[in-house]
């Protein structure tokens, strides 16, 4: 009798591993304002569930991918539909900082590891009892204010104005930007704010011309960034223009046109893969990724966006391996903290934006050499200026 | 301040000046005659240059779809008024053939877009606000608002989250006192200044008159023989008029995406009630100072632009409650 209740023991829990299976959740704006970005963030994502880039070995992975809207709310909602009733293991997505921002309470009440495609700092610094759990993958706008500053260093810049939105993206900027700049020795002649939606900035655009700045560093994203530029150069502007990471989408070039030209930006090296030297850590898988985003999504059709999810998924494989040997999937308290640990335990991955080694305190991993190059816009396209290392 | 500065600032504060002053007369020419506070109206600014540049890009943009499709709804509500219906589908039916004549000839592309928004303005009133003749100016407003989000939302699912750029129709320079003007600024003063006399000396005609009795008096008005129903439909009309021809004016100078509008109908807003919601001279003076105070304030203090504008309101609404005896017409 015991010996069969021992067998039918076995046979259970045989059959258990081999339905062991690892849920990811995915929450992502694939519609609404920042649809341009979670649109490339979510055709990745297929690409992963379809196994393009490796899946990872002796586990099952199921995929369930959520849309939110770029609406902090829902993505919240999604987050807490993810880990209550689809039982996820790792969340990956908040495709915007707000959205990841808003995420962190329910990831660190539930103690689910989540890594963040969204840019601004604050989502991994510091390192706090909620932050415990909570990793990303995009440049900071602190590491890309170093590329800027180090660039501007080397020409020969002395004084500097900031023009940025008057938003968390812009402020964030601002903020890095002229504490950068301060160490460096720059000197900031003029900080002004404008917002997407304005209509003007002459006001602002005259009073940085009368500083008589050698360069201007506008702090925008997408199509709003023009603007600025463009009213600096009908105001005969002739110093070095910057712009940041957040204009690398084609629409900026469409809309820009002739007014963007010769802009300097810092970016992730995927932006300008080809052109890479070939002992740039990035650029061969970079390539890799491009080749199979084309592929399935048309030529041209990949951007710096969908980089990040990709990185997230080469951070996330390695640390499902690593967290199999730990726990088991079906124990789901056990496995999230394994798999935080592993995604904490990462060591040179290298992903599209750069070589991911991350720690205790830092949550995100990159080296700005690695991360970041200065691109400049030329005859309406990205061209590689210089890199860091 | 250096006086070329100071010139700078002057030109660019009235030139969006124009563009409030613009939206500024179609929201009092709409209270005037409906009492309707109308706050989609920042999105019909935003729609005439994006179907524009649909065309340019030569696609049928989504917009000609739905005026035909308001259209549509419109002749089935007043199928049973005589041929009041067939004319409306005509209507619709034209709007649909205006559309593939904006893909066609890119070179028309600004007056079609002109005349595929238009229907939208009277349709949203027949759709929306003419179900409640006895209505609160309170209940239009919430309508109001909710009619801004539907367009707003519509907005992003017909033309994207970006910005677009379109050509400029005077892409030349003026030189006033010796500083450069964009010609395609001096064109939209010129409109404003246009669209004030032609609404100031419209509404002296007894057409006019009868429009704006319609509001004062609904009851009076009726025994008088004036349609109330008419007077809000031409309202709306002339004001998507007015509203559309800024939009395609100004959006060479400032670019156009979906989301600029509100904040435009609502500094157009500031500029009508610092002329009362009544007075169309005033809506232009109100204007041209919402634009200048911005134009100083960004130079001086970026950072609090908007709260420097909007507190602009403060001042004024006291003001004009201590001062304006007899408001409270009819309600």
């Amino acid at each position: 009798m015991r010996k069969r209740w021992i067998g039918l023991a076995v046979l259970l829990l045989g059959a258990a591993l081999a339905q062991a299976e690892v849920r990811i959740g995915v929450t992502l704006s694939a519609t609404g304002p920042a649809a341009s970005l979670g649109i490339p963030e979510k055709n990745t994502l297929l690409l992963i569930e379809q196994g393009t880039f490796g899946l990872p070995k002796g586990v099952k992975v199921r995929f369930f991918v959520l849309d939110d809207g770029t609406d902090p709310t829902a993505a919240v909602k999604n987050t807490k539909k993810l880990i209550q009733e689809n039982r996820v293991h790792l969340i990956i997505g908040g495709t915007t900082s707000p959205n990841s921002l808003a995420m962190i309470d329910a990831v660190a009440e539930a103690k689910v590891p989540f890594i963040s495609l969204a840019a601004a700092k604050a989502i991994i610094y510091p390192v706090d009892a909620k932050r415990y759990w909570v990793f990303k993958t995009p440049q900071t706008d602190e590491l890309m204010s170093k590329a800027v500053v180090e660039d501007m260093v080397a020409r020969g810049i002395k004084t500097v104005a900031y023009l940025g939105f008057n938003t968390a993206y812009g402020e964030g900027w601002a903020k890095e930007f002229a504490k950068a700049a301060k160490a460096a020795g720059l000197q900031l002649v003029a900080s002004e704010r404008y917002s997407p939606k304005d209509t003007s900035v002459t006001g602002q655009v005259l009073k940085i011309l009368s500083k008589r700045p050698d360069a201007v560093l506008i702090g925008a994203a997408g199509t709003p960034a023009v603007l600025p530029q463009r009213t600096l150069v009908e105001k005969g502007y002739r110093g070095q223009i910057y712009q940041t990471h957040g204009v690398a989408n084609p629409a900026f070039l469409k809309v820009g046109g002739r007014f963007v030209e010769n802009t300097l930006l810092p970016a992730g090296p995927i932006l300008v893969a080809a052109q890479l030297p070939n002992t740039f850590p990035s650029k061969r898988p970079a390539l890799t990724y491009i080749a199979a985003y084309e592929a399935k999504y048309g030529v041209g059709s990949y951007s710096t966006f969908g980089g990040h999810a990709y990185d997230a998924w080469q951070i996330a494989k390695g640390a499902i391996e690593r967290a199999l040997k730990k726990a088991r999937p079906d124990d789901l308290a056990a496995f999230r903290k394994a798999l935080r640990d592993e995604i904490e335990a990462t060591r040179g991955v290298v992903g599209v934006h750069g070589v991911f080694t991350m720690g205790p305190t830092d949550h995100l991993g990159l080296k700005f050499n690695e991360a970041a190059v200065m691109v400049r816009v030329k005859n309406g396209n990205w061209v590689l200026e210089r890199t860091f290392r | 301040m250096d006086p070329t500065i100071f010139g700078f600032l002057l030109s660019d504060g009235l030139i969006s000046g124009a563009l409030y002053a613009l939206v500024a007369l179609s929201l009092v020419l709409v209270f005037a005659v409906t009492r309707v506070i109308l706050i989609p109206m920042g999105e019909w600014v935003m729609y005439a240059p994006l179907t524009q540049a649909g065309f340019l890009e030569g696609r049928l943009p989504a917009t000609v779809g739905l005026s035909a499709l308001l259209l549509l709804v419109w002749a089935v509500l007043d199928r049973r008024r005589g041929r009041a219906p067939w004319l409306l589908a005509g209507w619709a039916v034209g709007v649909g053939l205006l559309g593939m004549a904006g893909v066609r000839w890119p070179s028309l592309a600004g007056p079609i877009a002109f005349l595929v928004v238009l229907p939208l303005g009277p349709a949203s009133f027949r759709l929306f606000f003419e179900p409640l003749p006895q209505g609160s100016v309170l209940l239009y407003l919430i309508l109001a608002v909710g009619l801004h989000f539907v367009y707003k939302g519509l907005g992003l699912a017909f033309f994207g989250p970006d910005q677009f750029r379109l050509p400029a129709l005077w892409p030349g320079e003026l030189g006033v006192l010796g500083l450069p003007v964009p010609g395609q600024g001096v064109l939209l003063v010129a409109a404003a200044l246009l669209a004030m006399a032609g609404l100031f000396l419209f509404f002296t005609t007894l057409y006019g008159k009868a429009l704006r009795a319609a509001a004062v008096n609904r009851l009076g008005a009726r025994i008088s023989g004036i349609s109330v129903r008419e007077a809000g439909r031409v309202a709306f009309l002339l004001a998507t008029a007015v509203g559309a021809a800024a939009g395609l004016l100004a959006a060479p100078l400032t670019n156009a995406s979906y989301d600029m509008g509100f904040l435009l109908g609502l500094k157009g807003f500031v500029a009508a009630i610092l002329g009362g919601l009544v007075s169309y001279p005033l809506a232009v003076v109100g204007g041209g100072l919402v634009g200048l105070l911005e134009a100083f304030s960004s130079f001086y203090a970026s950072a609090y632009k908007e709260a420097i504008v909007f507190t602009l309101l403060l001042p004024v609404l006291a003001w004009r409650s201590l001062s304006a005896l007899t408001l409270e017409e009819e309600e």
